[in-house]
């Protein structure tokens, strides 16, 4: 019956995806983003496009993507949500989609295929987390040293062990005030193998070995809340190395020509994209759906990558990445996904952190403020 | 003008007792003092006092496992958790119906959220099995449509369930599934849906009738569909199996489909009963363990203290509340902090605040002027530079220490550490919370006479005696506003902590907004922010006693 019901809905949608040019769609749309470079990327890559072939189509911004969760919880349950697209993290899009906060994508009839015919489904492949989500960018939290702070006569720091070996690397690093990543780093870098990781972290005794990893660099720990810190820790030479987004380490690197290199190893995969948010009235859903249509094609996604170094989502977009806009420079090997950079490489575990992030948590902050 | 009879009471001009006069008179006066005031009232009360309150509320509401759940916690009561093991087929039973209608209502990964704060791995619990629930029983519908394909046949299955025309009709169960729906969705359930279940057949076959009339309110109220051109859901069919291998007296029964329901019977006799226990361990084997049936069970009110006890590290258990393990305990510790830190803060900010106080009340109109633009110039300035701006000077390469490593002060090797730790918080704190010190103080300090202390100094008192027993006792006023005023904004503070201090010099706050804005755990958010309201009013009220709230003056 699901089944059935599955193709009815997906040839009503056809009919309404159809019909949608023909019908009103809402001459204003509310977006959500982060703010900064990423927000610029966006608007160059897709808005303006888009803006220019819909004249008299007004788009306002909204920069709460970081508390995008909670509101639009708090504006479901006022019964008036007031956006239209939502650019989130892949595991807010699986909250959302949980909670009933989001609606439920069908990449086949809401996505375009590849230009060679690839269906959006395969062309996303396993990017498309939960049944929500609409993959964007794949972008990376890895470390980034200061080349004028490794010590003379050592070897420049690529090993994400050499995070923990405060004798060979002594100087502050800093790392996310929360659980995810810094957890899996510990343990791998205390013996468990790369594939037992998360089998390890749901155990109780996994959990406390990985803060007794953690414990080793505690006292030379700065840990950071927002994206911006650990680029400007770096940058005033607080730390000597710290993990944060890949295309912030990137402006860091070659926007402002900080004495910052790269340590790509170890580097964990996440996933940003959008939502469509759920039981929108009929125009603003019509107008939501053509746009994403549109921002999420091959060339679109391949677009953003000249403002911003993070991996378009789609396999299709990868040959089509460029040069940087500005700087003139090969974008492709400050990709993430970049064969170079992608030698050792850990994929944000969504499932597992869905369950234990309560948990874990709890006792990461509380052994941080022991 | 009023007339004295002999022995009635007082009498105004128009000869009703003065008594009631007055209070008309009063009353109307109250009555206008009330509208004049209440559009601020009303604003209050709609914008201020219903949020928080209904805010406050979450911290003890509980339904979403009785509203998602309601058979399913019904029969968990009769299970004991200290017995080891899981409950029995019943529960499954229910939990197999319950879930079914909330995963089509998208409800069940809602309350996987809900239960997994409390017990890990219940999230995708709820998620993975909300996706497979269709395949439960999949081989007995197959037989059925096998055996008869009007199994599959919309109106066959309207008729049957409506009991053919002019049949008795069961509007009770309707609205009970009516009211079921609503509290599962929090959306109304009203109005005509085009179908009545049939008296006859719901007392013949009443799990099936349940299970549809369910299924009917939900395909015209939220899919916007006509129930009898839908085929009902895989549950309504597992209802039929259930109904007629409990033995169902088809025999008796003449409304249609009757000789359909025989056969199908008939069929179903030769074949074992559909273990739902078996099932629901072969879509996952998590739903065996102990510790998640306890879970549901311990959170099945429609009220909790579970939150609250979160709030001050403990949980609830089969036994009764309990202490939490060691290595996750935090906020009992937070709040401690939190108190200290604000105090602390209050503290320097009246060290610091007096003397310039003093000063900008003594000195003349213009120079006074001047020096109050420097107090105010800071207090206007963004709460984020002026946080951002400690940053800068406090880090290890920041501004404080290059200049003690330049006068020699201290080795390059061994910088201070005054940041993302409680020194950094209180440095910070105090800098941004000093003009709500400052300022009633000031406007304390200017409205006491100078005289004063000069008459005490002619009286022989040297200047430390007038300036502590004539000046100082009439400057407690400010101090005690400015102390309120900080502490009271200083408790609640979380931007400035979380920017500068680090793991030791977090507030309780920080965690408050971290359960509002990314655990999504408001429940737990709510009774953090209920204890630390309390806490304030219990302070205030301290306060009151021994200093005196009528102390306090703001100018």
């Amino acid at each position: 019956m699901k089944l059935t019901k599955t193709l009815l809905a997906t040839t009503a949608l056809t009919v309404a995806g159809a019909a949608a040019h023909a019908q009103d769609m809402a001459d204003s749309m509310t977006m959500v983003s982060w703010g900064g470079a990423y927000q610029t990327s966006q608007i160059n890559a897709y808005a303006t496009p888009y803006q220019a072939m819909h004249p008299g189509l007004e788009i306002i911004w909204d920069e709460s993507s970081a508390e995008a969760v909670a509101k639009m919880r708090a504006m479901d349950e006022a019964g008036n949500v007031t956006w239209d697209v939502v650019d989130v993290v892949a595991a807010d899009a699986l909250r959302l989609c949980d909670e009933g906060l989001a609606m439920e994508i069908d990449p086949d009839v809401h996505l375009a295929p590849a230009p060679d015919g690839t269906s959006a489904e395969d062309d996303f492949g396993d990017l498309l987390v939960g049944d929500c989500f609409i993959p964007q960018i794949v972008y990376s939290t890895a470390f980034g040293y200061r080349t004028d702070m490794v010590p003379a006569g050592v070897e420049a720091p690529n090993d994400i062990c050499d995070v923990f070996d405060l004798e060979t690397y002594p100087g502050k690093r800093s790392l996310e005030k929360r659980p995810i990543n810094n957890m899996e780093w510990a343990l791998l870098c205390d013996g468990v193998a790369k594939d037992d990781v998360y089998d390890v972290l749901a155990t109780a005794e996994g959990q406390q070995q990985a803060l007794d990893k953690l414990a080793t660099i505690k006292d030379d720990v700065i840990w950071w809340s927002a994206g911006a810190d650990t680029p400007q820790l770096l940058a005033d030479g607080e730390v000597f190395m710290g993990s944060t987004y890949n295309g912030r380490l990137f402006s860091v690197i070659e926007e402002q020509n900080q004495p910052v290199a790269m340590m790509w190893d170890a580097q964990v995969f996440d996933l940003d994209g959008w939502i469509i948010p759920a039981n929108l009235p009929e125009d603003r859903l019509a107008r939501a759906l053509d746009f994403i249509y549109f921002a999420t094609d091959t060339q679109r996604l391949a677009d953003q990558a000249k403002w911003i170094s993070y991996g378009p989502a789609r396999a299709s977009s990868a040959p089509l990445v460029g040069q940087h806009a500005d700087l003139g420079i090969d974008m492709a090997p400050h990709m993430p996904t970049d064969p170079n950079n992608a030698q050792n490489t850990f994929l944000y575990n969504y499932e597992f952190w869905a369950d234990y992030r309560d948990d874990i948590d709890a006792k990461f902050q509380a052994w941080l403020a022991q | 003008m009023s007339v004295t009879t002999e022995n009635g009471p007082v009498l105004s001009a128009d000869g009703k007792p003065l008594k009631r006069s007055l209070n008309k008179a009063l009353r109307a006066q109250k009555l206008r003092a009330l509208a004049l005031i209440a559009p601020l009232l009303i604003f209050v009360l709609v914008t201020f006092i219903a949020p928080i309150g209904d805010m406050l509320f979450r911290s003890v509401e509980n339904q979403i496992v009785s509203n998602t759940l309601p058979n399913t916690v019904q029969q968990l009561q009769d299970w004991d958790a200290a017995s080891g093991e899981a409950p029995d087929e019943s529960v499954y039973q229910s939990l197999y119906f319950d879930l079914f209608l909330a995963s089509e209502a998208k409800e069940h990964t809602r309350l996987g959220t809900r239960l997994n704060y409390e017990e890990t791995g219940i999230s995708s619990l709820f998620r993975s099995t909300g996706r497979s629930l269709d395949d439960i029983g999949e081989d007995y519908i197959d037989a059925l449509e096998d055996l008869n394909p009007v199994w599959e046949d919309e109106a066959f299955w309207y008729a049957l369930m409506t009991g053919g025309d002019g049949a008795a009709a069961n509007t009770a169960l309707l609205e009970e599934q009516r009211l079921r729906l609503a509290e599962l969705t929090s959306d109304s359930f009203a109005g005509d849906i085009g179908f009545v279940p049939g008296q006859a057949v719901s007392d013949l076959l009443p799990e099936t009738t349940r299970a549809y009339t369910a299924f009917a309110l939900f395909t015209v109220v939220a899919d916007e569909d006509v129930v009898a051109e839908e085929e009902p859901w895989e549950a309504v069919k597992i209802a039929l199996v259930q109904d007629l291998k409990a033995g169902a007296d088809v025999a008796s029964y003449a409304g249609p489909g009757a000789a359909e329901l025989a056969e199908a019977q008939a069929l179903l006799a030769g074949q074992p009963e559909i273990s739902f226990r078996d099932a629901f361990l072969a879509l996952d084997e998590d739903w065996g363990k102990i510790s998640n049936w306890s879970t549901i069970k311990t959170y099945s009110p429609p009220f909790t203290s579970g939150y609250f006890l979160n709030a001050v590290d403990m949980q609830k258990s089969p036994d009764g509340p309990e202490a939490r393990p060691e290595n996750q305990q935090i906020y009992g510790m937070l709040f401690q902090r939190t108190l200290f830190m604000s105090l602390m803060i209050t503290g320097s900010c009246i060290l610091l605040a007096y003397p310039i106080a003093y000063l900008l009340s003594n000195l003349p109109m213009r120079t006074a002027n001047i020096l109050m633009i420097l107090v105010l110039l800071p207090f206007w300035t963004s709460l984020l530079v002026r946080t951002s701006a400690w940053k800068v000077m406090l880090q290890q390469q920041g501004v404080i220490n290059d200049t003690l490593v330049w006068l020699g002060l201290v080795d390059d090797a061994s910088r201070l550490v005054m940041i993302n730790n409680q020194f950094g918080t209180i440095v910070a704190m105090t800098h941004i919370l000093l003009p709500f010190m400052i300022l009633p103080m000031y406007s304390v300090m200017s409205t006491i006479p100078q005289t004063y202390v000069r008459a005490a100094k002619s009286l022989g008192a040297t200047n430390w005696t007038a300036f502590w027993r004539v000046y100082f006792p009439q400057s407690v006023p400010g101090i005690g506003a400015g102390s309120i005023l900080v502490f009271i904004l200083a408790i609640g503070y979380y931007i400035t902590p979380e920017i500068v201090g680090g793991t030791t010099g977090t507030f309780i706050s920080n965690r408050i907004a971290y359960h509002i804005s990314s655990s999504l755990n408001w429940g737990l958010a709510a009774a953090l922010g209920s204890i630390l309201l309390v806490a304030v009013l219990v302070l205030y009220w301290a306060y009151d006693k021994i200093v005196g709230i009528d102390n306090v003056k703001l100018g």
